[in-house]
């Protein structure tokens, strides 16, 4: 059977539709579109994704209104259940508000919005999401923020190393993140959350600086893992 | 009954805003500013009787981030 994705749409997420559409040309299956303020899932979902965006304008805290959102509970759930989440910019915001990854997101140490292409060196090599790039391999993926400054207390940071847990580190001064983090899973490897935005980049462009496939590898990797589960 | 919850950054959470507004402050020409850190003040008019728990909920919950932030409850009392 194919891959079923689901894309949760907020009240301001502004990725939703690129990550549906990435997702639909890595995997040649439609992607299912979920609204915030549905209270269940549709059955059977292989992924579930959170996109990048501004949900409810950011209110309080970025993320903080979207994880008491009622589709959350049923995410929550699911990913208790071991049902893959991928989280991307704001999706991982959220997914750190919900209680689902540690550590949080702050404003940018240098209080500007950052919009480029970065080097991310791949730290996990295990997980579901991570398991066909190389150690250390140096990927390049766009990012857009303004809170993606990751903080965690030492004892976490700590943990988070050694356990493997750290996906992705920025390969140059990005956002002020403690260790360079710019990627974390959770405890089972079965939800990612990141910054940069690997549905910007799976097909190269007509100008070098634009474009890449780096992005297409992740989505490639978990369907890859699935189907042979 | 208004509630007043403070929500600040935790001590040695390096707080970016609050130095971006303190190196302002200088340029402005303000001496003697030693520290800025900026943090949220939450109003919430609360039926009579809420308790203290009830808000420690409502700001553990939402209000604030306990990975990185800390709250003060503080009651208002009403002018007369």
């Amino acid at each position: 059977m194919g891959f079923r994705a689901g894309v949760v749409t907020f009240p301001g997420s502004n990725c939703d539709r690129d990550m549906a559409v990435a997702l639909e040309k890595v995997s040649g299956e439609p992607a299912i579109r979920i609204w915030h303020g549905d209270a269940s899932l549709p059955d059977r979902l292989d992924l579930i994704a959170l996109p990048g965006g501004f949900s409810y304008g950011d209110y309080l805290r970025s993320g903080a209104m979207a994880a008491k959102s009622p589709i959350l509970r049923a995410v929550v759930e699911a990913a208790g259940r071991g049902v893959p989440v991928l989280g991307v910019c704001n999706g991982f915001q959220v997914l750190t508000e919900a209680g689902l990854l540690p550590g949080a997101l702050m404003r940018n140490a240098n209080q500007t919005f950052i919009c480029r292409t970065v080097p991310l060196t791949v730290a996990n090599t295990d997980s579901i999401f991570t398991h066909g790039f190389e150690t250390d391999e140096t990927i390049r993926i766009p990012v857009a923020h303004h809170d993606g400054n990751y903080f965690a207390d030492e004892a976490t940071l700590d943990q988070l190393e050694a356990e493997g847990r750290i996906a992705f580190r920025y390969g140059e001064t990005c956002n002020g993140s403690r260790r360079d983090i710019a990627g974390v899973l959770s405890a089972n490897g079965r939800v990612l959350g990141m910054m940069p935005h690997p549905e910007r980049a799976i097909e190269p462009a007509s100008h070098p600086s634009l474009g890449g496939a780096d992005g297409r590898r992740v989505f490639e990797n978990l369907i890859g893992a699935l189907a042979s589960a | 009954m208004k509630v007043r919850i403070l929500v600040r950054l935790k001590p040695g959470v390096l707080d970016p805003q609050g130095r971006a507004v303190h190196h302002a402050l200088d340029g402005l020409g303000f001496a003697g500013v030693e520290d800025v850190r900026v943090g949220r003040m939450i109003e919430l008019e609360v039926a009579e009787g809420t308790t203290d728990e009830t808000l420690a909920k409502m700001s553990e919950q939402l209000l604030a981030n306990m990975v990185i932030e800390d709250y003060a409850i503080e009651r208002v009392e009403e002018q007369g």
